[in-house]
C-alpha cells in the first residue's frame, strides 16, 4: 500500500474499520463474542470443575452454590462442561469457516476469471450441490467418515464453499474487465499471478463477510449434527451441539442442561451474525436485507 | 413457455441421475445391503453367500446400480430390512404426506408473515417497528431449529401447563394424534400442528422478512414508482400493486432457492416432536442401517426439492412477464 505517496485517501482497512466501528451492535457483539471466546479459551482458569470431573453423589443437581448452572446425569458441572465445549465448538466453527471460504474463493476466482468451459463446469457443480437437501448431504458425509472433530470440520467445509464460490464468481466477472487488470495483463503477468496478486486483494471484502457468516452456519450445523447424533462424539468431546443432544431426555427434570448450552449458541451465532452484518456495511460488500 | 418447461426438465434429467449415483455409493457404504445378515456370525458362510447371489451383491456397483434404478424408477423401492421385510413404499408414502402438509403450512404461514412484516419494515423504515422487526429476524436466524422446538415442548409441555393446571398441555408436544385417539379428528391433528409448524416457520418468518424489505425498498426507489405517484394513485394502491408485486419476484426465488435448507429445519423438527414425516423416516433409516429406506428417502427429497426449485422458477415466471418472453 503506498498511503504515504496519496495521503488524502485513506487505507481501505482504515476506512473500513471506521465504518465497522460506526455501527454499535457490531462492536457491543465483537466485544461479547472476544468475551466468550476469551472464557472457553481460559477455561482452565476459569472452570469451577476440571473436565470432565464426575460428581457421584450430585447428579442432576439443581443449579445453586456449588453448581451455578447445576450438573448432569453423571454429575459434571453444566458450567465447566460448557466452557470446555464452548471451545471446541468455537474451533469447529472458526476452522469450517476458514476452508470454506478459502475453497469457495479459490473456486470462485478460477471459475470467473478462466470462464469458458471451466467456468460452466465448476458453477454446475456449485449449483448442483447449493440444491441439494444439504443436512442429508452433510448427515450421510458424517456417517461414511466419523465422529472425530477432524470428521466434522472436513465435511461441514466439503459442503459449506458453494455460497462463497458463487459470491467471489460474481465480483470476479465484473473486477475482470476493470482496466488494472488489463494492464496487468499487457505487463505480462499469467493467471496465477493476476488472480493472486490482483484479484484476491479486491475480494478481502466479501471474504471477511463470508467467513464470519459461514462461522454463523458452521457452528448451527454442528450443533444440529451433534444433536442428531452424527457430530463429534461426546463420549470423547464435549461440544455445546453434543451437551444439548445428550441432555435432551432429561429436559424435563433439568431444564438448565438443555437451556445454558442453548443460550451460548444463540448469543455466539448471534454476535457473529450482527459482526457479519457490520463487516458488510463496512467493505461495502453487495447488501441484503439492510440498506 | 412448454418449450422452457420441457427444456427445464430436460437438464433436470442428468442432474438426478449424477445424484442418484452418488446417493447410491454413499448408501452402500453406510448401510449394509444386506442387512445384519452379513455379520450375523451364526450364519454360515455358504449361506451367506447365497443370500448375497439372490439379493445381486456379487455383481459390479454399476450392474448393482442400474437395477436398482431400473426397479427404482418403476415404483419398486424395494422391502425394509428393518421393518419385518415390510415394502418401503406404504411408509414413505404416508410419511411424504405427513411432511407436506407440515412443511406447505410452515411456508405458507411464513411467507405470509415474512411478506408482510419485511413490506411493514420497509414502508416504516427507521421506525421502531423496522428496528424490532430487524432484530427479531436476527434472533431468528441464530436459533438452533431443534432448540427453538425443545424451548417450545418446555414451555407449553411443562411451564404453561404447570402454571394453568391443566393436563394434559393445550398444546401437545409430539406425535400426530392424542393417545387412544380413534379415527381421524381435524381439530386434534391441527393441535399437534402447531408446535412443528412454529418451529419451522421462525427461521423462515425471518430470513423471508428481510428479503421482503431489502427487495421493496429497491423496488420503491425505482423510476416506475415514481411514475405511478405522478400519475397521482394512491400511496395504498402504489406500495401494493406496483412495489409489493414488484418485489415479490426475488423473494420467491429466494424462497425456492431455501427449499433445500427446509429439509435440514424439516429433519430436526420432525426429530424433536417425533412427527412421523420423511425426516424421521431418514433418520431412522441412517441409525438402524435400513438401506433400502436410505436410498428411498434420500432420492425422493433429494427428487421433491429439485422439482420444488423447478417450480419457484416457473412462478418466477408468472409474477415477471420479461422472463417468460425472453424464454421463447
Amino acid at each position: 500500500m503506498a498511503a504515504a505517496e496519496f495521503p488524502v485517501i485513506e487505507r481501505p482497512s482504515v476506512l473500513a474499520w471506521r465504518r465497522f466501528a460506526h455501527r454499535r451492535i457490531a462492536l457491543v457483539s465483537l466485544a461479547v463474542l472476544a468475551g466468550i471466546a476469551l472464557a472457553t479459551v481460559c477455561a482452565e482458569l476459569l472452570a469451577p470443575y476440571p473436565q470432565g470431573r464426575t460428581h457421584a453423589t450430585d447428579v442432576l443437581a439443581d443449579p445453586g452454590r456449588d453448581y451455578l448452572l447445576g450438573t448432569d446425569t453423571l454429575g459434571r458441572d453444566t458450567l465447566s462442561q460448557m466452557l470446555y465445549a464452548g471451545r471446541v465448538t468455537l474451533a469447529v466453527g472458526v476452522s469450517v469457516a476458514l476452508l470454506a471460504t478459502f475453497g469457495g474463493t479459490l473456486i470462485g476466482m478460477v471459475a470467473g476469471y478462466t470462464g469458458g468451459l471451466v467456468d460452466a463446469v465448476l458453477m454446475r457443480l456449485t449449483d448442483t450441490l447449493l440444491a441439494l437437501p444439504g443436512l442429508m448431504v452433510v448427515m450421510m458425509g458424517a456417517r461414511m467418515l466419523g465422529d472425530s472433530i477432524f470428521d466434522v470440520v472436513l465435511v461441514l467445509s466439503l459442503l459449506g464453499w458453494m455460497a462463497v464460490a458463487r459470491i467471489i464468481r460474481g465480483k470476479v466477472l465484473s473486477l475482470r474487465e476493470q482496466e488494472f487488470i488489463a494492464a496487468a495483463r499487457a505487463m505480462g503477468a499469467g493467471p496465477g499471478r493476476v488472480m493472486f496478486r490482483h484479484l484476491l486483494p479486491n475480494l478481502v471484502g466479501e471474504m471477511a463477510v463470508a467467513v464470519s457468516l459461514a462461522t454463523a452456519g458452521a457452528i448451527l450445523a454442528e450443533s444440529v449434527l451433534s444433536f442428531l447424533g452424527f457430530g463429534v462424539s461426546a463420549a470423547h468431546t464435549p461440544t455445546w451441539g453434543n451437551m444439548l443432544g445428550g441432555n435432551e431426555g432429561f429436559m424435563t427434570i433439568a431444564p438448565w442442561l438443555v437451556i445454558s448450552p442453548g443460550i451460548a449458541i444463540v448469543v455466539t451465532v448471534l454476535c457473529v451474525n450482527f459482526i457479519g452484518d457490520g463487516l458488510r456495511d463496512a467493505f461495502d460488500v453487495r447488501s441484503d436485507g439492510r440498506d | 413457455m412448454t418449450r422452457y418447461v420441457l427444456r427445464r426438465i430436460a437438464t433436470m434429467v442428468p442432474i438426478l441421475l449424477a445424484i442418484s449415483i452418488a446417493v447410491f455409493w454413499a448408501a452402500n457404504r453406510i448401510a449394509r445391503p444386506g442387512g445384519d445378515l452379513a455379520i450375523n456370525p451364526r450364519v454360515s458362510p455358504a449361506d451367506r453367500a447365497d443370500y448375497f447371489e439372490s439379493l445381486g451383491l456379487n455383481d459390479p456397483f454399476f450392474v448393482r446400480y442400474l437395477s436398482w434404478l431400473g426397479d427404482f424408477v418403476r415404483g419398486d423401492l424395494g422391502t425394509s430390512l428393518v421393518r419385518n421385510g415390510s415394502d418401503v413404499w406404504p411408509f414413505v408414502r404416508t410419511a411424504l404426506a405427513n411432511t407436506l402438509v407440515l412443511v406447505s403450512l410452515a411456508v405458507v404461514l411464513s411467507l405470509a408473515a415474512g411478506i408482510t412484516i419485511g413490506a411493514i419494515s420497509a414502508i416504516r423504515r427507521g421506525s421502531f417497528t423496522d428496528y424490532v422487526a430487524t432484530t427479531v429476524s436476527f434472533l431468528g436466524i441464530s436459533i438452533p431449529v431443534f432448540w427453538l422446538g425443545l424451548m417450545l415442548q418446555l414451555f407449553f409441555g411443562l411451564y404453561l401447563a404447570n402454571w394453568l393446571g391443566i393436563t394434559p398441555p393445550l398444546l401437545p408436544t409430539a406425535g400426530l394424534y392424542s393417545p387412544g385417539q380413534q379415527g381421524f379428528d381435524l381439530v386434534d391433528r391441527l393441535r399437534h400442528l402447531v408446535l412443528p409448524a412454529m418451529t419451522l416457520s421462525l427461521q423462515l418468518v425471518a430470513v423471508y422478512s428481510r428479503y421482503m424489505r431489502a427487495s421493496l425498498l429497491d423496488v420503491m426507489s425505482s423510476d416506475h414508482i415514481r411514475a405511478a405517484r405522478g400519475r397521482g394513485l394512491r400511496e395504498r394502491t402504489v406500495v401494493v400493486r406496483h412495489g409489493v408485486r414488484n418485489a415479490l419476484i426475488p423473494v420467491t426465488t429466494q424462497a425456492a432457492v431455501d427449499m433445500g435448507q427446509l429439509v435440514g429445519g424439516l429433519i430436526v423438527t420432525e426429530q424433536v416432536f417425533q412427527y412421523p414425516g420423511m425426516g424421521r423416516l431418514f433418520v431412522n433409516a441412517m441409525v438402524g442401517g435400513d438401506y433400502p429406506m436410505l436410498l428411498a428417502t434420500t432420492m425422493i427429497v433429494a427428487a421433491a426439492v429439485m422439482l420444488l426449485n423447478l417450480a419457484a422458477d416457473l412462478f418466477y415466471g408468472v409474477l415477471d412477464p420479461r422472463i417468460r418472453r425472453g424464454s421463447r
